[in-house]
């Protein structure tokens, strides 16, 4: 206990750390499950259905698999580059997650901000850093696999994402004009306020091609359709993981999906307004919606488990049932609490789930258009996609930037008022 | 206590040092290269560090400008050294000597 | 012995470490991941010195792009030396011992001297370097070599661009 209060930082810090690998752990699982079920239903077939009820105990049998998959090992050229290639893109993917801030900074255990585990100052230069390494991953794993298709891939796929990696990060300066700040927290802070009383001022409205720009640039970035090229199945095999098995596999297929989440983070950060809601404050009904939607999600689970559920689906969707009135519940009860006048904490409380609401509101919209486009797309061809990258999207990248500087001088010379 | 600013220097020298020793001793012509970006790096530890010294930005921006020329140079390097292989076949540094007396 | 003395001896360590790795490896590629550890333990040191800007542009230009560029010439250019670095005999049984004695005396000079005191052990003063004021002297006092970079970077592109090009 004396030692909890001396070292707060500390304590806190595991503790977030730890949560926060647990949360993105099977986050990551069930993005992979969300992603197979709304491809299914665009190509009108229903997905994982058996595994559990309506397949969500897939991705526990599909990690299991992976778990207990024989580890070949092929004769590679360097044992040390081969095995440390997914390690490298696991691990850089899981650090980037670690400077999102997923709430108000006002929720605090101890007097540390407990919805993000590191705010720094440069957090958004940090973020491109770790972005920036992570083509290392590809690259080593690439070559060190001593074969063709995987050589290729690596190769078409590093290429590709340092040539994106540019209009990136240029489509986004235009948002750091209209802030000022490189840290999250106050470019979050920066986006409250209503223009005409309800429309947000998130830094969609006046930045929307620098939105379209970070958004393709984002999806060649991560290697998802339509850029997947180098690794489609029917090109490359499986492009610069062709000979990796189980575990590393993986590690290599978990780092993909992290470095989804983050850049859809990144993108809800700087453009959609971060935690904040996008109805103004004085509209009280909002504070309850969080807590309505879990409940209206728990009464469909209830009637698919009376209806159509038979046999142990049945009882798995019941808990299932049974989890989502209970967590609807336990999050309407601070909102109600909070509106008629009652201990701070359980403002905070308040404050913390409606940022977190939001937040996971606005990813889960983002990740779903990336979904979206996976199952409609048809893919670019290399010479199609690296001269889109270059000759389309720099160029409006930086008209982008150049539009948008222009206008923030114009009003800084206008003056104030 | 902090850490004092002669810690950082003597690391810079060490860095340098190791660099030079890279530089003289190395036969492949891209590991050559890699121990003058080792000895950049080090230059560039000597000026932060002083530049925390005396608590100016100056040293920083000279820093920036240090990274931005060495990137520069390992472009243009780099692309002489892939002419080089092309040319002869080899990556030694020895075997680079048609200007040799 | 408090955080910021551990964190500098580690990370030191790790940095001296790579650039011997540096000089001992026999792949082209070890040696260049262990540049880019030392350029990771590099940007850290930077930090722990307070300049968050130049450790973010380190990792991102230096290690993120630089090295990703060795790496690809090196892995293009797949004529693995082997590596035995031939130190002759005077180098190693003379050379190295006085380097390492030369060394001991300028770090003597470092830790002792009456010039390097004022400055080495000053206060720390209480706030990193500003992103803003950095980014306000480049663009003010700085502005001119900083439009020289700029046309120093495209200089370097097309000759990178004209050199590498295949003869047709």
């Amino acid at each position: 206990m004396e030692f909890i209060s001396q070292h707060p930082v500390l304590v806190v810090s595991i503790v977030k750390i730890a949560v926060l690998l647990f949360v993105v752990m099977t986050a990551l699982a069930y993005l992979t499950w969300l992603e197979r079920k709304v491809i299914a239903h665009i190509q009108a077939r229903w997905g994982p259905y058996y595994v559990g009820a309506h397949g969500l105990l897939q991705p526990l049998a599909d990690g299991l698999k992976f778990l207990f998959k024989e580890d070949v090992t092929p004769p590679v050229s360097d044992r040390l580059v081969y095995t440390l290639a997914p390690f490298l893109a696991l691990s850089l993917a899981l650090t980037a997650i670690a400077l999102i801030p997923f709430g108000p900074p006002s929720v605090t255990v101890l007097g540390q901000p407990v919805l993000v585990v590191a705010n720094i100052n440069i957090g958004f230069l940090f973020l491109f850093a770790i972005t920036s390494m992570g083509v290392y991953g590809v690259a080593l794993a690439g070559w060190s696999s001593n074969s063709k298709y995987p050589l290729m891939g690596g190769l078409r796929s590093s290429a590709q994402m340092i040539s994106y990696e540019v209009s990136l990060t240029i489509s986004v300066v235009g948002v750091l004009l209209l802030a000022g700040t490189l840290n999250f927290n106050d470019l979050i802070a920066g986006q409250s306020g209503y223009y005409l009383h309800f429309i947000p001022r998130w830094h969609i409205f006046p930045q929307i091609i620098g939105f379209l720009c970070y958004l393709t640039a984002a999806i060649a970035e991560t290697n998802r359709i339509p850029f997947d090229l180098p690794e489609a199945e029917t090109e490359l095999v499986a492009g610069f993981h062709t000979e990796y098995s189980s575990f590393k596999f993986a590690m290599f297929f978990m780092a993909e999906y992290a470095n989804m989440i983050t850049v859809s983070c990144l993108a809800t950060i700087l453009f959609l307004g971060g935690w904040l809601s996008p109805f103004p404050d004085s509209w009280k009904w909002q504070l309850f919606l969080p807590g309505v939607g879990l409940v209206a999600l728990g009464i469909y689970c209830l009637v698919d488990t009376v209806t159509t559920m038979r046999g142990i689906a049945r009882l798995q969707f019941a808990v299932v049932t049974l989890l989502c009135l209970g967590g609807g519940l336990l999050v309407l009860a601070p909102a109600a609490a909070s509106l008629h006048g009652a201990a701070p904490w359980i403002a905070t409380v308040n404050a913390g789930i409606q940022g977190v609401f939001w937040f996971t509101t606005k990813i889960l919209a983002i990740l779903f258009f990336y979904i979206w486009m996976r199952g409609t797309l048809p893919r670019f061809r290399y010479d199609q996609l690296m001269s889109f990258g270059w000759k389309l999207l720099l160029p409006v990248s930086l008209a982008n930037l150049v539009v948008t500087s222009a206008v923030v001088l114009y009003f800084m010379m206008k003056g104030p008022g | 206590m902090i850490v004092p600013v002669s810690y950082y220097l003597v690391l810079s020298a060490i860095l340098f040092g190791l660099g030079v020793v890279a530089f003289v001793f190395k036969r492949n012509v891209i590991t050559v290269f890699m121990s003058i970006e080792l000895m950049l790096n080090a230059v560039n530890l000597a000026f932060v560090a002083f530049a925390r010294a005396h608590n100016q930005l100056d040293g920083l921006v000279f820093v920036f400008f240090v990274i931005v020329v060495a990137a520069a140079e390992a472009a243009v390097g780099l692309a002489i050294i892939i002419m080089l292989a092309r040319n002869r076949e080899s990556l030694n540094v020895e075997r680079v000597n048609l200007l040799k007396f | 012995m408090n955080l910021p003395f551990i964190l500098f001896f580690v990370f030191a360590l790790l940095a001296v470490a790579g650039a011997v790795m540096l000089i001992l490896a026999r792949e082209p590629i070890h040696s260049a991941l262990a540049l880019i550890l030392v350029m990771i333990s590099l940007a850290v040191i930077y930090l722990l010195l307070g300049a968050e800007f130049i450790a973010a542009v380190q990792i991102i230009v230096y290690a993120g792009a630089v090295m990703v560029l060795f790496v690809f010439v090196i892995m293009l250019l797949n004529m693995g030396l082997e590596e035995r670095t031939d130190f002759s005999k005077l180098a190693k049984y003379a050379g190295m011992p006085l380097g390492f004695v030369l060394l001991l005396e300028i770090a003597h000079w470092m830790f002792h001297s009456q010039i390097g005191a004022a400055i080495a052990n000053g206060p720390e003063p209480a706030t990193a370097f500003s992103t803003v004021e950095l980014s306000k002297q480049l663009f003010r006092p700085y502005l001119l070599p900083f439009e020289a970079t700029s046309i120093l970077i495209l200089i370097a592109i097309l000759g990178a661009l004209v050199l590498a090009r295949k003869e047709e």
